[in-house]
């Protein structure tokens, strides 16, 4: 019974597609997955939204939406039915396009943006057996096609022709280039243990149990560094605070879309909260075992449950900190990039490469342990005693 | 015309169109764009010969693509660093007006 | 060839033609960008997933990111009023059309072009690592001194020299 809910998505698509033609197969089922993804992610946004909006409401001691239900009676949902009219709200709004603006760009960027986003979903795998596309090099696929957004966001501020956008759009370029680096070097970390590039394989790796405890990534010391490093870079990746400077509101207005309105602007904010998703969906596949269950005695829970709840809990942690954090500046952003994550993801790799060739008893976990501590020390208080809190400095682009 | 002929047919047309903006284009950028089309090119020639080639097997295109890439990378990063630091002297882009050769 | 395939081939040649010939400068990155997810999705198309990938991080990601850069810093992003021609473009389009006869002439006439189609070969990622490690290692050694080389040369020419007008800042 459990292994039928476990793999009901997967039966459903066969059973859809037993009924065409052999030719037509292959075809009906991407789309069918297209359809699914195209669904059910833009879904659990629209609920996230609400969810984030409560969420801060109650860290900052208010109520947050709490009144629209279910329209002509009187349930309420406790708010969560807001959805709904702010997308129609969203989607009905005027679509203005400022004169100055390079139409074409203009037009095209909010596109530009969603495809790659939705792209990268192909390759996750949301349970078992239930990545779209199991590409041999699904990590590279997933990394090389995430970084195509940065295009998108530089053609929305470029076209704009308004300095707030530009400046956005560089700091959010600026960002993504520098924080993409430690993303990708703390994935590396699993591919040396793990062998392997197709995450399929990656969470399958994770997929067994001593003493009744998984063995996610995250529990050895290579690991839990580099999803700590992933987890940060992820924050900054998809522009989220403490890391929002690219649309700092009280600074630049809001970036690179500050002058996009109407279904333009819905698409940048579903493209962002897509591409927040899905690169919490790669950090729970590289480390957190993807859909695998954390305890032995809990397997009988489906696998794409699993793989929800562990998204759902990061999201959280990631609306806490949005309500918990100041922003950073622009130089203690790039120098927290450059001077410490770098070096500690690179530090991480090391001692990835030891943990695979040291005997398998304490003396790995002690090594390995002592070489990350001792970096972190050593790289924190590099990276404090350049504090210098005099004048600020500036540095101009010519 | 045999499939490999197509994908040398298509390269050439890309190198030559690489070819005609990198020798007739004022901008160095542009310059700039013009060898990486050409690189490309060569790059879809080496993949080419790689898949339609006699040993497929021994994967020897399909890293020559790859090195190929490595270095057009580190050609773009070192020609786009000229182009500002000579930008920085001249206040300019444009490379017929680049003719001394003292800064 | 499968229809798709000149499709794409089509494509990306529209896209690097825009990218030689529109006058806007941030337009023709933007049409080299297409022309490289072009060339990206031919190597898809030719077996070589990772080669495609790897195209697509590379170009797409890197160098696309950082032409665009380069002509922002170089205030290049509006249209220019004069010619964007150098003085002597028919010469450079009469060298070109020779170059493309020649190579065409090449092609379509070479007798080395194996007649049948062999088998796709196998391209897996772990095969590619392994002569990556083996076969291959001094060439990617000598890469990575390459572009070590490259980063730290083009942090140096792109370096300020003077530092008169930037108060407080960093030699």
């Amino acid at each position: 019974m459990a292994d039928k809910i476990d793999q009901i998505f997967v039966t459903v698509l066969h059973f859809l597609v037993s009924y065409l033609p052999e030719a037509w197969r292959p075809l009906a089922s991407s789309l069918i997955c297209i359809a699914f993804i195209l669904m059910v992610f833009p879904l659990i946004f629209s609920l996230t939204t609400i969810f984030e909006r409560k969420g801060i409401g109650r860290i900052q001691n208010r109520y947050g939406p709490n009144r629209v239900g279910i329209p002509f009676t009187k349930i309420r949902l406790a708010g969560f039915g807001q959805f709904l009219p702010d997308g129609v709200k969203m989607l009905t709004k005027e679509d203005v396009v400022p004169r100055a603006a390079d139409q074409v760009v203009h037009f095209l960027a909010p596109i530009v943006l969603l495809i790659p986003v939705l792209l990268t979903y192909a390759v996750l795998p949301f349970g078992r057996n239930m990545a779209i596309a199991d590409y041999d090099a699904g990590l590279l696929f997933f990394l090389a096609v995430g970084g195509a957004v940065e295009i998108s966001v530089f053609m929305a501020g470029w076209s704009s022709r308004n300095k707030y956008s530009l400046l956005g759009a560089m700091r959010a370029i600026a960002q993504m280039v520098s924080y993409e680096i430690p993303l990708i070097l703390s994935g590396v970390t699993v591919v040396m243990i793990a062998g392997t590039l197709n995450l399929s394989q990656i969470v399958e790796h994770q997929n067994q149990y001593t003493f009744g405890i998984a063995h996610w990534f995250v529990f050895t010391p290579w690991g839990l560094v580099g999803f700590i490093l992933f987890f940060i870079a992820s924050l900054a990746e998809s522009n989220r605070s403490p890391f929002d400077l690219p649309e700092a509101e009280s600074e630049i207005i809001a970036g690179y879309f500050t002058e996009y309105s109407g279904f333009k602007f819905a698409l940048f904010f579903l493209g962002e909260y897509l591409g927040m998703f899905s690169i919490i969906g790669l950090g729970i596949t590289l480390f957190l075992g993807g859909w695998t269950s954390p305890v032995s005695f809990l397997t009988w829970i489906p696998s794409w449950i699993w793989f929800l709840t562990k998204m759902m809990a990061i999201v959280f942690v990631f609306i806490w900190i949005r309500a918990t954090l100041p922003r950073l500046r622009m130089d203690q952003l790039m120098g927290f990039a450059w001077k410490f994550m770098l070096p500690l993801a690179l530090i991480n790799i090391l001692v990835a490469g030891l943990w695979h060739f040291m005997s398998h008893d304490w003396q790995r976990w002690l090594v390995c342990s002592a070489i990350i501590f001792g970096a972190y020390v050593v790289l924190g208080r590099g990276l404090m005693a350049n504090q210098k809190l005099g004048k600020r400095i500036y540095r101009y682009a010519e | 015309m045999t499939p490999l002929q197509t994908c040398l047919l298509i390269s050439a047309l890309l190198f030559s169109v690489g070819f005609a903006g990198a020798v007739t284009r004022r901008h160095a950028i542009l310059v700039l764009i013009g060898i990486e089309l050409m690189l490309n090119a060569a790059n879809l020639n080496l993949i080419a010969f790689w898949r339609f080639g006699a040993h497929p097997e021994s994967l020897n295109g399909f890293i020559f693509a790859l090195f190929s890439m490595a270095l057009a990378a580190a050609e773009a990063a070192v020609g786009l660093a000229l182009v500002i630091a000579i930008y920085r002297h001249k206040k300019t882009s444009n490379l017929d007006e680049m003719k001394e050769l003292k800064g | 060839m499968s229809p798709f395939f000149i499709i794409t081939a089509v494509v990306t040649l529209f896209g690097a033609v825009l990218a030689m010939s529109l006058r806007n400068l941030v337009h023709c990155a933007l049409a080299m960008a297409i022309a490289f997810a072009g060339v990206a999705a031919l190597f898809l198309q030719l077996g070589a997933e990772f080669v495609g990938f790897a195209q697509i991080l590379i170009y797409i990601g890197a160098i696309a990111i950082l032409i665009v850069f380069a002509i922002l810093l170089t205030r290049s992003g509006e249209s220019p009023d004069k010619s964007v021609l150098t003085s002597g473009w028919w010469a450079g389009i009469a060298v070109t059309a020779m170059v493309f006869t020649i190579l065409g002439w090449a092609v379509l006439s070479s007798s080395a072009v194996p007649k049948e189609l062999p088998a796709a070969p196998a391209a897996t990622v772990k095969n590619v690592g392994d002569l990556l490690m083996t076969k291959f290692v001094l060439p990617l050694e000598i890469v990575a001194l390459v572009l070590t080389a490259a980063m730290i040369g083009a942090v140096l020419i792109a370096l300020k020299e003077d530092n008169k007008d930037n108060a407080g800042g960093q030699p």
